[in-house]
C-alpha cells in the first residue's frame, strides 16, 4: 500500500470493569480504513461493534491501543484538542429517536455542532448553513422549525446524517444507522449515504448486524466475534470465501428473499459465551463444529491466507 | 370462489375495519381487511411499519385497546365461529388456548418478577385440569421442547439471553397446543444465528403439532424461509395475495414490487437499491383513491379517485391494483423476479 490508510487502528482495547470481573468489550482490534472507502463491521449483539467505533473517537476511553487518525494517534490527544478533532471524525447514531433532543428544532439540532466548535457564529450564515445542509440529505425546506416527534423515522435519520455532516468531517462512524428503518425507507436513507460519500469523499465506518446491508454497502468487511476481529476481507472475498467457521454460520444464516438457490444453514448450537474474563482459548471454541483441544487450549492470531483477507481460526493455517 | 367452501380455516377475516378514535381524529388501522388461514399452514403478513399488522393479529385475539380502538365492521371467525359476537368468559377460554400470540419483545412481554416457570404454568393451570404441581411439571417440558433445560425453570427472565427469553414467550403460546398461533415478528429482535435456531424450532413444532401460523413479518427473507402463504398488507388492507410461488415469481403489485427492490442482493452487490419513493400515507387521512398511489410509479388518473378491486391471476392469488383486469393478468406490468 503506497498511500497510508486514513485511519489505522492497532490493538485497541477497552475493558470495562464489573462486580464480576473484567469485561473484554473490545480485545485486541487491529485493522486500517482507506481513505473514501466503507469498513463494515458485523457481529452479533454483544460483539464489541459498537464500543468499538466509539472507542475510535474516543466516545468511550480505549484500555489501551492506538487509533491512528490520518497518521496521529488520537488516543494521545488531550480532552480539547480530541474535541477539535472530533470535527473531522462524527458519528451516527443507531436510534433516530433517542439520539435527538426532543426540546430542540431541527435547525438548532443540525445548527449545534456549528455553534458549540464556533464554525459559524453568525446566526445568519448559521440558518443558510442548516438549509443547505438540509437540502443535501433531503430534507424539505418547510421542516425547518419543526421538532423530532412530528417527523418519522427516516426523516429524523436525516437529521441525524445531516448533524454529522455540518462540521464537513473525513470519517463518519455509523452506528446502525438503518436497523430501526422500514425496508423501503431504509433504502432511500442507504443510497443517501453512498451518494453523500462519492460526493464528498468520505470514509466510513458502517456497524450493522444486518449482513444483506453490509454486503451491499461495504468495501471490506471484519466480523466480529466476543471482543475479538476474526475474519477481515474485501465484501466480495469474504462472501465468497467466508473462511472462519462462524462466519460461514453467520452468512448461512441470512434469509433469504427468493425462493431459488436456498442455501444449506449452518445451525449454531448454543449462545455467545460471557465476554468477563475470557479465558486464553478461541472465543468461538464452545459454539464451534470443528472445535479441537488446541482451540479450547490456545488463542488463534489474525493471519493474511489470501492478500488482504485476515483470518484468526487454527483451522485455517 | 367455489373453493373456499371446502377449505378447513383455522382463521378467517371478512371485511374488517377498525379505528383508533383519539382526540386528533381518527386512525383509520384497518379498513377492509380479509385474510384466511388454512389449518396446518403458515400466513405471511408483510407490510412496513404502520400498514396494521399487529392490529389485525390483535383483533384475532379481540385485544384491541378500547377505548381508542373500535371493531367497526366485518367479522372474525375462529373455527367458523364468529368470535366478535362471543361474551368476554367465552373468549377468555379461547385466548392462550385455541389461539395464542408470541409478541414482538421477549423483553417487555416476561413479568420480572415471576420465574419463567410459573409464567408458563399460568397459562397451563388457567386452561387444563390438574392443580399446581401438574402445571409446573408441564411448564418445565415445555421448556425443554423450546430448548431450554427444564431446570433453569426457577429463574427469572433477568437471567436470560434474548434468545432464551424468546424461547420461553414461545414455550408459553405453545403451552395449551394452541391452534393457532400468531407471531408477531417474533425473531426481529434476535440476532440472525439465533434468529435461525428459533425459526427451525418453530418449523419443527408445525410439524409435530400442525398448529396453523400466522407469521406476521417485514422480512421477505423470513417469509420465503417458513411461510405456505403470503398476504401483501398496505394501509390496512390487503392489496396482494398468493402462494409464494405467486408473490415472489409472479409478482403483481407495484408495492410488492418495491419492497423487492428495497432490499439488498446478496447475489449482485453493485446493483442498486431502488427504494418505493415517499412516505407511508397517514392513516388518519388517507387518500381517496388507491392508498398506494402517491407513491406509486405506475400511477393512472382513476388511482386517484377509486379504490381498485380484487383481480384474479389464479385461485390462489388476487392483487387489489388498477393496472390490471381479467385481460391483461397475467402477463403482468410491474417486473417479476
Amino acid at each position: 500500500m503506497s498511500t497510508q490508510p486514513l485511519l489505522d487502528v492497532r490493538n485497541l482495547k477497552k475493558y470495562f470493569s464489573t462486580p464480576k470481573g473484567m469485561l473484554h468489550a473490545v480485545d485486541d482490534v487491529t485493522f486500517t480504513i482507506e481513505k473514501g472507502k466503507t469498513l463494515g463491521v458485523v457481529g452479533e449483539s454483544g460483539c464489541g461493534k459498537s464500543t468499538t467505533g466509539r472507542a475510535i473517537l474516543r466516545l468511550l476511553e480505549p484500555t489501551s491501543g492506538e487509533v491512528l487518525f490520518e497518521g496521529q494517534d488520537v488516543v494521545k490527544l488531550s480532552k480539547e484538542e480530541m474535541r477539535k478533532k472530533r470535527t473531522e471524525m462524527q458519528i451516527i447514531f443507531q436510534d433516530p429517536f433517542s439520539s435527538l433532543n426532543p426540546r430542540k428544532t431541527i435547525s438548532q439540532i443540525i445548527a449545534d455542532p456549528l455553534k458549540i466548535n464556533k464554525i459559524i457564529t453568525d446566526p445568519a450564515k448559521q440558518l443558510e448553513r442548516v438549509r443547505e445542509l438540509m437540502e443535501i440529505v433531503g430534507l424539505a425546506d418547510r421542516l425547518i422549525n419543526t421538532y423530532p416527534h412530528e417527523l418519522d423515522g427516516g426523516r429524523r435519520q436525516r437529521i441525524g446524517i445531516a448533524r454529522a455532516l455540518a462540521l464537513n468531517p473525513k470519517f463518519i462512524v455509523c452506528d446502525e444507522p438503518v436497523s430501526a428503518l422500514d425496508v423501503s425507507i431504509q433504502a432511500q436513507i442507504l443510497n443517501l449515504m453512498k451518494e453523500l460519500q462519492k460526493k464528498m469523499g468520505l470514509t466510513y465506518m458502517f456497524i450493522t448486524h444486518d449482513l444483506s446491508v453490509v454486503n451491499h454497502f461495504s468495501d471490506d468487511i471484519a466480523v466480529m466475534y466476543l471482543g475479538k476481529l476474526i475474519e477481515k476481507a474485501p465484501s466480495e472475498e469474504l462472501f465468497a470465501n467466508p473462511t472462519h467457521p462462524y462466519t460461514k454460520a453467520l452468512l448461512s444464516a441470512i434469509p433469504v428473499p427468493s425462493l431459488d438457490n436456498r442455501r444449506e444453514r449452518i445451525l449454531l448450537k448454543g449462545e455467545i459465551t460471557s465476554p468477563i474474563e475470557p479465558p486464553a482459548a478461541c472465543r468461538f471454541a464452545n459454539r464451534c463444529p470443528h472445535a479441537t483441544d488446541r482451540c479450547r487450549n490456545g488463542e488463534p492470531q489474525l493471519k493474511e491466507i489470501r492478500p488482504g483477507h485476515f483470518v484468526s481460526c487454527f483451522l485455517s493455517e | 370462489m367455489s373453493e373456499n367452501a371446502k377449505k378447513d380455516l383455522t382463521a378467517e377475516i371478512k371485511d374488517l375495519v377498525v379505528e383508533f378514535r383519539t382526540d386528533y381524529g381518527v386512525v383509520q388501522a384497518l379498513n377492509g381487511l380479509e385474510l384466511e388461514i388454512e389449518r396446518g399452514k403458515t400466513l405471511g403478513l408483510v407490510g412496513e411499519t404502520g400498514a396494521g399488522k399487529t392490529t389485525t393479529g390483535l383483533s384475532l385475539l379481540r385485544l384491541i385497546p378500547n377505548p381508542p380502538g373500535v371493531i367497526v365492521s366485518g367479522s372474525i371467525k375462529l373455527d367458523g365461529k364468529d368470535i366478535l359476537s362471543m361474551g368476554d368468559k367465552e373468549m377468555q377460554a379461547i385466548r392462550g388456548k385455541t389461539v395464542a400470540m408470541i409478541f414482538q419483545d421477549p423483553m417487555t412481554s416476561l413479568d420480572p418478577v415471576m420465574t419463567v416457570e410459573q409464567q408458563i404454568a399460568e397459562v397451563i393451570k388457567l386452561h387444563e385440569e390438574g392443580g399446581q404441581a401438574e402445571a409446573l411439571k408441564r411448564a418445565r417440558e415445555m421448556l425443554e421442547l423450546v430448548g431450554i433445560p427444564g431446570s433453569r425453570g426457577g429463574e427469572y427472565p433477568h437471567q436470560f439471553s434474548g434468545g432464551m427469553k424468546q424461547r420461553v414467550v414461545i414455550a408459553m403460546a405453545l403451552a395449551c397446543n394452541p391452534e393457532l398461533l400468531i407471531a408477531d415478528e417474533p425473531t426481529t429482535a434476535l440476532d440472525v444465528t439465533i434468529q435461525a435456531q428459533v425459526l427451525e424450532m418453530m418449523k419443527g413444532l408445525r410439524e409435530k403439532y400442525n398448529t396453523s401460523m400466522l407469521m406476521i413479518t417485514h422480512d421477505l427473507g423470513i417469509v420465503a424461509e417458513i411461510c405456505d402463504k403470503v398476504s401483501v398488507i398496505y394501509a390496512g388492507r390487503v392489496i396482494e395475495h398468493g402462494t409464494l410461488e405467486d408473490i415472489f415469481k409472479n409478482t403483481r403489485h407495484p408495492y410488492t414490487e418495491g419492497l423487492f427492490n428495497s432490499l439488498p442482493n446478496l447475489e449482485d452487490r453493485q446493483a442498486e437499491l431502488k427504494p418505493i419513493k415517499g412516505l407511508m400515507p397517514d392513516p388518519s387521512n388517507l387518500p381517496k383513491g388507491c392508498a398506494f398511489c402517491p407513491r406509486c410509479d405506475y400511477a393512472m388518473d382513476i388511482c386517484k379517485t377509486e379504490k381498485p378491486g380484487r383481480t384474479y391471476r389464479s385461485d390462489t392469488h388476487y392483487v387489489e391494483c388498477h393496472l390490471y383486469n381479467k385481460d391483461n393478468i397475467q402477463e403482468g406490468k410491474v417486473k417479476s423476479r
